[in-house]
């Protein structure tokens, strides 16, 4: 385990417009679109921190708290090296649901982000195969979004017709 | 000499596997596209058993929660149980009763060992030994008597609380536990014996699903799957929780990431959480098994009936649109699942629903590098691969 000031100020050095946030013995990053993408290669190349291994993508939906921006997509990565978990979050705004995808960094998220992208309707820009993964292919509509009814939209009854 | 194989210019074919094939365990369907009978693409098609367990929790209370992680990965309910009490008592920073925790390690432990044994003989099974089958399931058996015993379920368990246990174990607990400690051993010895340096077994499933260093980084595996690609990562020993800090026990590692490596380390890992489990009935301490505040746990029964305080609590405990809140933030808290590591990402806005209960299933990071590991094999292998992977279709869809 390596100092959570240690890694801010590596970070920091090259990304100075990252926020950070830390609760419960967790470092969280706050990064913007424009950065992402880089940010996360530095993270996983940078030769202190090394956070080669994803664990977890998922996004969260704030509708009901009326925050902006609406959706966060948040990262877990952790770091053989320093045996150091980290979470990275992106702020993703409803009008702008564009993201780069980390396929091409960890292969792990070729199937995370296919969750994602059917369940908040996130769209990975450079993704191999954007394709919905535990829904069917004909449904429409993103469950985990907070305006999507918690009984569905009656699919369950049409999904035969739908072809 | 031409390659007769290149020489016989055929179709490629497209074989279906699924969704209902005995060997899947659980609906899962695979598309194999074949070279003759060589795999040259295999395209796993999931979500048959998606049952939105993430968007049911947004409408549920932490403790309604509990009652559907059961029927995540059904092999080993009561780890998942454990690692979401767990997860939502580190968002709200309590901590339990010393008690607790080593019941919660002996369950997690014995839970590990009755889903490695169900993953053994259906394995076994598939590739066609029957009597390992038979030896694993009379062996959990016993484990299923005690967690029936101690939980009233064999399946929904729901053993857990936020803040302790449902209840305390019954009377006879050590001793079946103890008994079951004496008997293990030979059964896992028989397991060896029939398996471990038999001829075709070692045929059968050596050199196949070969999953390097690198992918297995790459595809963020975990659990067996990991540690038969040779790294040495798990959660017990990497992030200690409970009390895995204490005792003494090794993760077993090996390095040739095919069918054969994942076996072994199966099969290790159950001797390692037997040792485990005999070292927590040594000093098996007593006690209470839930936190005193009521806010959290029901309250006992007497109080209820003899004391407005009692009575408050019991209701806010249970009543529809209450129970107790928990304050905003987000916590990523992860426990070692039999499969891998199982994550729990909360977000709290304070109240008494989370914003987000998502899912780190081990099975559906496991499957992912499904095509990496197939590609180049025959079609038979198919289930012996995804026979090692273990892939519970309730945890991989959710």
């Amino acid at each position: 385990m390596i100092e959570h000031k240690i890694i801010q100020k590596e970070i920091s050095q090259k990304f100075p417009n990252v926020k950070f946030e830390e609760f419960r013995e967790m470092l969280s990053v706050l990064s913007s679109k424009a950065d992402f993408l880089d940010l996360m290669k530095f993270l996983k190349e940078n030769s202190n921190l090394q956070f080669d291994y994803l664990t977890d993508v998922t996004g969260v939906d704030f509708l009901k708290q009326e925050r902006e921006p609406r959706f966060d997509i948040v990262y877990h990565l952790y770091s053989f090296k320093n045996n150091q978990r980290l979470r990275v979050k992106l702020g993703v705004p409803e009008e702008d649901i564009d993201v780069p995808s980390m396929a091409a960094i960890w292969k792990a998220a070729i199937w995370l982000e296919r969750e994602v992208f059917e369940m908040f309707g996130i769209n990975f820009v450079d993704h191999p195969d954007l394709r919905r993964l535990l829904t069917p292919d004909m449904f429409d509509g993103n469950p985990l979004r907070k305006d999507y009814p918690l009984r569905g939209r009656g699919e369950r009854d049409s999904i035969l017709d739908l072809k | 000499m031409p390659d007769t194989v290149h020489e016989l210019k055929s179709d490629r074919m497209i074989l279906n596997m699924g969704p209902q094939h005995p060997a899947t365990h659980g609906t899962l369907r695979l598309v194999l596209e074949l070279d003759g009978e060589v795999i040259v693409k295999a395209e796993p098609q999931i979500g048959y058993l998606h049952s939105g367990f993430e968007k049911l929790g947004e409408d549920k209370t932490y403790t309604q929660w509990i009652t559907l992680s059961d029927r995540m990965n059904y092999l080993s309910p009561l780890c998942n149980n454990i690692g979401f009490a767990q997860a939502v008592e580190r968002l709200i920073d309590i901590e339990i009763p010393e008690r607790a925790k080593y019941i919660r390690v002996i369950f997690a432990e014995l839970s590990r060992i009755a889903d490695h044994l169900v993953w053994v003989g259906t394995h076994a099974l598939d590739i066609g030994a029957m009597t390992a089958f038979l030896y694993g399931f009379e062996a959990r058996e016993w484990l299923y008597d005690i967690f029936e015993h101690t939980t009233g379920a064999r399946l929904t368990t729901s053993y857990t609380r936020v803040g302790g246990l449902f209840r305390d174990v019954p009377e006879d607990f050590e001793d079946m536990v103890n008994e079951f400690n004496r008997k293990f051993p030979k059964v896992l010895k028989s397991l060896h014996g029939l398996l471990t340096r038999n001829r075709i077994w070692m045929d059968r499933i050596r050199g196949i699903g070969y999953l390097s260093r690198e992918d297995a980084i790459n595809y963020g595996v975990t659990g067996p799957v990991l540690r038969g690609s040779g790294i040495d990562y798990d959660v017990r020993k990497n992030f200690p929780y409970l009390i895995y800090d204490r005792f003494d026990f090794e993760i077993p590692v090996c390095d040739d990431g095919d069918v054969y490596a994942r076996y072994l380390v199966r099969m290790e890992e159950m001797a390692q959480s037997h040792r485990i489990v005999e070292q927590c009935m040594k000093d098996f301490p007593d006690g209470p098994v839930n936190i005193a505040d009521e806010k959290y746990k029901l309250p006992e029964k007497e109080k209820v009936y003899d004391t407005i305080e009692g009575l408050i609590h019991h209701f806010k405990n249970i009543m529809p649109g209450h129970g107790f809140d928990v304050p905003a933030g987000e916590i990523y808290d992860a426990t070692e699942a039999p499969n891998g590591e199982l994550g729990f990402y909360l977000v709290s806005d304070g109240t008494n629903k989370p914003v987000r209960l998502r899912v780190r299933a081990p099975s559906f990071v496991n499957f992912s590098p499904f095509d990496v590991m197939i590609r180049g094999n025959m079609v038979s292998d198919t289930v012996a691969v995804l026979g090692s992977l273990n892939i519970i279709a309730g945890e991989l869809d959710r």
